[in-house]
């Protein structure tokens, strides 16, 4: 199974980890924050409500913005910028 | 059509929320109408029924405790699983004092550590601990399926019923103090139900350990007079002090220090003091109301739960349900001492490994010849099964609560998510037995009765999680770094 970490533009990455259950979505949302510059957005898609509760409060620790939350069918989608 | 196939879904969540609640209540009614004893067993599916809500909302899960602080460095599960004990053993406590409780500590030794650590690697592999598995299964999680259908159900049944090879592996000490309680039938253990390597550990080993209540202790039962030895040896002692500790740790440990930083800069610089631990105290508490109010609304479920299993023993006077089913006929459910397994609290996984041996025993693989199915526990039709009701009433109720939120979706198992499924099930299911119990009946359990042990089960169970973590660590930066060569 495959996850995808794709650099869309400068400054824009997505990150797709749909099908991964706890705890890679938080792991990979973490690691793909740590590989981006202050300032650059990240998409996260995933389907697994239970990381959900947890990113929001690593976002919110670490210091990065989660500018828009929205769930589409099954499917949550975070856009987050690096603090 | 985007909107107009969303509201579809909604209402289709909506309407098998509501079936699944309907059923669940058809189904209670006709154990009603069959026997009124079946009260028992319909206690056991709403009160699971409530876990599995409770849970699903909360996100609660132990696995999530050690593995998000260690993995996110967040502290929201291990704050509501803390708070959870908290008011878990206070009506621990009350349940005690008015000899309305159906707690009993466990056998107190090394095993309980081992186990813990084995549970806790097991845990973080399968994405889920024991009662959490089940609650994501009623998200719709294939690989909490796995881990707990595989691992917990098949594995565990095998598990316990092990002989040949890992018999010679067993300590002669245990052999020959398992012989001493080769009693023939009809007394507690017939010779011919000691045959596996697990049957030699219980009757070897586990049986002769001590097992510690602190109110049972001489010295608290001398100290403290009355009641007050279940309020302050057992739960404030046991539980209280220790989870308050904890969070002080955690906050020490993860909080702080960002909280102060961001304090700091918002006052301008000024000097920090004990109002801003406490608010950073405070914030940490409350980050994720959701989870932290359910810790405090299944601390006193779990408690009221323990209350009305023991008004239903008191009603139907029998202490287990075996003698229920006994009564009605059922006598090929129960084990030789006509017993099956009826924890009377919120228990996991003992229930998984009896439907586990069910399936195996009518795929033709003899379940009996042992303690753990033969002689204690039994081998009910999983529709007779009460603790298993328990387990299906949190998947039920899960399901409903995701359903509610539209956070419904069948999720199979892929790749490299079908190999951690069963071996964290597995694994789980290998670190339960042991010790009698897991995150649940092994460790919140314990601790908020007043059994020290349940706090050498989470250590276990935080260490093994930190293990776990390490490796998901690894394995993940492997798979980023092969990402990212395009880039």
């Amino acid at each position: 199974m495959a996850m995808k970490f794709e650099k869309k533009e400068e400054g824009k990455y997505m990150l797709d980890v749909c099908g991964y259950v706890c705890p890679h979505p938080q792991i990979y949302c973490k690691k793909s924050l740590e590989k981006m510059a202050e300032g650059d957005v990240l998409e996260m898609i995933f389907d697994n409500p239970s990381s959900a509760e947890t990113i929001i409060q690593m976002l919110d620790q670490v210091g990065h913005e989660l500018v828009e939350k929205k769930q589409e069918g099954g499917k949550i989608i975070f856009v987050i910028k690096k603090g | 059509m985007e909107m107009e196939a969303v509201n579809t879904s909604e209402k289709k969540n909506k309407f098998w929320a509501f079936a699944i609640t309907g059923i669940l209540i058809v189904i209670s009614l006709l154990y009603y109408r069959e026997n009124i004893f079946y009260m028992y067993l319909i206690t056991y599916i709403w009160f699971g029924f409530a876990y599995g809500m409770m849970l699903q909302y909360g996100r609660f899960c132990f696995a999530s405790a050690s593995r998000d602080l260690f993995a996110a460095g967040v502290p929201r599960m291990a704050v509501g699983i803390l708070v959870a004990l908290v008011f878990f053993s206070f009506i621990q406590a009350t349940l005690s004092s008015t000899n309305m409780s159906t707690f009993h500590p466990a056998p107190f030794g090394p095993h309980t550590l081992i186990a813990g650590l084995i549970f806790g690697v097991g845990m973080v592999l399968a994405g889920g601990c024991a009662s959490g598995s089940l609650y994501k299964i009623g998200e719709g999680n294939g690989t909490s399926f796995l881990a707990a259908f595989f691992g917990l159900s098949i594995g565990q049944a095998i598990f316990v019923d092990l002989g040949g090879i890992f018999n010679s592996l067993l300590p002669k000490s245990w052999i020959a103090s398992s012989a001493l309680k080769e009693i023939p039938a009809p007394s507690a253990v017939p010779p011919e139900k000691i045959t596996s390597w697990f049957d030699v550990y219980l009757s070897g080993y586990i049986w002769d350990l001590p097992s510690v209540q602190l109110s049972a202790t001489k010295t608290m039962s001398e100290a403290l007079p009355g009641a007050w030895k279940y309020f302050i040896a057992d739960s404030l002692i046991t539980a209280i002090i220790p989870a308050v500790a904890l969070l002080f740790v955690i906050y020490a440990v993860y909080i702080r220090k960002g909280f102060i930083k961001k304090r700091v800069k918002e006052k301008g610089g000024a000097a920090t003091g004990i109002g801003d631990e406490l608010a950073g105290i405070w914030k940490m508490i409350t980050a994720s109301k959701r989870t932290t109010l359910m810790g405090v609304l299944i601390g006193i479920t779990a408690g009221l739960h323990i209350f009305v299993m023991k008004g239903m023993r008191i009603k139907f006077e029998a202490d287990n349900f075996g003698k229920l089913l006994t009564k009605m006929g059922h006598t090929a459910d129960v084990a030789v001492n006509g017993t099956v397994f009826d924890p009377g609290y919120w228990y996991i996984t003992s229930q998984e490994a009896q439907l586990g041996g069910w399936i195996l025993q009518k795929l033709g693989w003899e379940m009996r010849d042992n303690i753990f199915f033969g002689v204690n526990n039994g081998l009910p039709d999983p529709w007779r099964n009460p603790a298993l009701w328990m387990s299906l009433g949190i998947v039920f109720g899960a399901m409903v609560m995701a359903r509610l939120s539209n956070e419904f979706k069948f999720k199979l198992p892929k790749g490299e998510l079908i190999a951690w499924g069963l071996m964290g099930g597995l694994l789980m299911g290998i670190g339960s037995r042991p010790a009698l119990g897991c995150n649940i009946g092994a460790f919140f359990i314990r601790v908020a009765g007043g059994d020290p042990s349940g706090w050498l089960y989470g250590l276990g169970m935080v260490t093994g999680a930190f293990i776990g973590v390490k490796f998901f660590n690894w394995w993940s930066e492997r798979k980023m770094a092969k990402e990212m060569e395009a880039f």
